[in-house]
């Protein structure tokens, strides 16, 4: 039974489910990796996917364009990034208490939206996978990297983008300089409150689009509570990662990863309890952040409100 | 830092009010018979959670809304919410309060006591405490479940059967035995392979687990339990069968559902009601099942059925009818 794993359809299946269920975590997460770099912790990822997750659906249902969906999670996140920012930014709030108010902000508003707007559980069609003319059809290879919607290579192509804004543009350089000392930045004129605010609601822009990769890519519904603790998941992530985009790459896909290895664990029959399986994923990710942690040091202002010493 | 809080404060109430609006508030008519409902999911799930609110629909239709009346709190996931919620409808005088899910058994427990005038009911569930003043009502899924099976396996030509499970417990899991043990009886030598993901609502994970059963060579599929609405856009996806269960779930994959087994709780609560009326306010176990009508298979009409599978199906229902088949459970 144990054999039957490591047949190639099985390895492959497994590939391709992990490179899947890690999309909306990277989107998240590589979003919260701005944020606290400039260091504002923010909780309210979470309600961010749930609202991005509802505009999506909701947009594409009634008008049928996908690209209207995305563009409207987009304008959502957004909107929360900003208000988020000026929450923890102008009213110096304290972060994780504001970002739980989010969280419940968007987890209530997007259930109220979806009573009001659709009251029951529809479907759309979601963005269709992307044939891609000679990589598709290589045996194996094909199936595990190329045979994915277009949010999905989207999420894996953020992750180098992301790396080269952090750690080789003036903006990226910013941004980690009001992370660790925002007193120095903005002794050199760098504006604390314009990068976070502009780290914030990129974020939101990226967490909408996390939500809309479940609600118009992957799962193509909309349900209460759709997300079901993704975002904070993904909040972890960025941890896990040590504030970098490869190492959050890094700790989605190996998350994702051992939860598609439980998936086929029992589809196989293999005779682990069900409640262990489901387990594995939460308890390696675990057992891995104990044993790399501690090298790394979060950004030296994160969750300090910056206030100008007169 | 004042102006903050403030702002924090209002943030919080805000979205208190927001995910509380589900709850309807009720009038307070006497000679109406009023019936609160407690819910882990939403009104509209599809599956557990709507299937009572459909129920209580009827009834109200039946009855006329100035003889009946209903009023429900969804999305209670968390039990220390759904137990106050219990003990604000006791207070306010509701004649049935049905805290739907079997979570809530303790809580319940605990507040009977203190309304000996009010009659509770739970499910799903057998145990009524042994309280004069508790009804208990659960649903022998395994038998919708068997005759799922049976079709599934008749339909099926890979013979590989896959099962998306939410936890392996109550009527979900006597669900999936029941469906095994369908598929088993009329073939032999598939393979039904069962996957339980490990929640009630990771939509994502149910949808990928549908994906793993799929590309394990399954050509039929079921599952059980809110989360798997995404499950079965999957199978839509790949053109696999789906059957479905508690509620009707055709309308989300009107080419691909086959047939739904649906909980059909009106006629346990009008027992339950009756048996009020009669003074009597609790201490029973109501079970659904396919001969009490509590359970009904509903065929989706748009999808072609063999006509021969459509008679093996109800010489099936008609046999868990009278007891010639008896579901074997593990």
């Amino acid at each position: 039974m144990i054999s039957d794993l490591f047949a190639l359809n099985v390895l492959i299946g497994i590939l391709a489910s992990g490179i899947r269920l890690a999309t909306p975590y990277l989107y998240a997460a590589i979003g919260e990796t701005f944020g606290q770099r400039s260091g504002v912790l923010n909780l309210g990822v979470e309600g961010q996917m749930l609202i991005g997750a509802f505009a999506a659906f909701y947009v594409a249902l009634s008008t049928g364009n996908l690209w209207l969906g995305l563009l409207a999670a987009m304008i959502v996140g957004a909107l929360m990034g900003l208000a988020m920012a000026y929450v923890t930014v102008n009213l110096s709030a304290e972060q994780g208490i504001s970002g739980i108010g989010f969280f419940l902000f968007g987890l209530g508003m997007s259930e109220l939206l979806f009573q009001k707007l659709m009251g029951t559980v529809e479907t759309v069609k979601g963005f269709p996978k992307i044939y891609i003319p000679g990589l598709s059809d290589i045996p194996g290879i094909g199936e595990i990297f190329f045979s994915h919607n277009l949010l999905v290579y989207g999420a894996y192509l953020l992750v180098p983008v992301a790396w080269f804004v952090l750690n080789k543009t003036t903006l990226g350089l910013k941004i980690r300089s009001v992370g660790e000392n925002p007193d120095a930045a903005d002794s050199l004129g760098v504006s604390v409150a314009r990068i976070r605010y502009f780290t914030l609601i990129l974020g939101g822009t990226l967490s909408g689009i996390a939500g809309a990769s479940l609600s118009i890519a992957l799962l193509n519904v909309f349900q209460q509570n759709l997300t079901s603790g993704l975002g904070f998941i993904a909040v972890a992530l960025v941890y896990f990662g040590a504030w970098r985009p490869a190492g959050v790459l890094g700790g989605a896909l190996l998350f994702s990863m051992i939860n598609s290895l439980q998936l086929w664990i029992q589809v196989l029959g293999i005779p682990i309890p069900s409640d262990i399986a489901v387990m594995m994923p939460y308890v390696l990710t675990i057992l891995v952040l104990v044993a790399t942690v501690s090298r790394v040091r979060a950004p030296a202002a994160l969750t300090k409100p910056f206030e100008r010493e007169s | 830092m004042k102006k903050s809080l403030w702002f924090l404060t209002l943030i919080l109430i805000l979205s208190i009010v927001l995910s509380a609006c589900g709850a309807l508030a009720g009038g307070q008519t006497s000679e109406k018979f009023r019936v609160a409902v407690v819910m882990p999911s939403a009104k509209n799930d599809l599956a557990f959670s709507q299937s009572m609110v459909d129920a209580l629909t009827r009834i109200q239709e039946e009855m006329g809304p100035d003889k009946f009346e209903f009023v429900f709190s969804e999305n209670m996931f968390v039990v220390d919410d759904a137990a106050a919620a219990v003990r604000d409808y006791a207070s306010q005088g509701y004649n049935l309060i049905i805290a739907h899910g079997s979570q809530y058994g303790s809580s319940l427990q605990e507040i009977a006591p203190d309304f000996p005038k009010t009659s509770f009911a739970w499910g799903t569930t057998a145990d009524t405490f042994g309280m004069r003043n508790v009804f208990a009502y659960e649903a022998a899924s395994q038998e919708g479940g068997y005759v799922n099976g049976v079709l599934a396996a008749t339909l099926s030509q890979s013979n590989v059967i896959g099962i998306v499970g939410p936890i392996e417990t109550g009527d979900a899991k006597l669900y999936v035995d029941g469906f095994k043990a369908g598929v088993l009886a009329t073939k032999p030598d598939a393979q039904v392979n069962v996957n339980y993901i490990g929640s009630f609502s990771d939509v994502a994970l149910a949808s990928e687990a549908a994906t793993t059963h799929i590309s394990a060579g399954a050509d039929v599929l079921t599952g059980t339990a809110q989360m798997v609405v995404g499950a079965i856009g999957k199978a839509e996806e790949s053109n696999v069968l789906w059957f479905g269960t508690q509620s009707n779930q055709t309308s989300l994959a009107p080419s691909i559902v086959v047939a739904s087994q649906v909980y059909h709780w009106e006629g346990i609560v009008k027992e339950m009601i009756a048996s009020i009326q009669d003074g009597v306010l609790g201490g029973t176990t109501f079970t659904a099942n396919l001969a009490n009508g509590g359970e009904v298979i509903e065929f989706n009409p748009d999808y072609a059925l063999p006509a021969e599978a459509k008679t093996l199906a109800d010489t099936t229902i008609a046999g868990i009818k009278d007891g010639s088949i008896t579901i074997a459970l593990p």
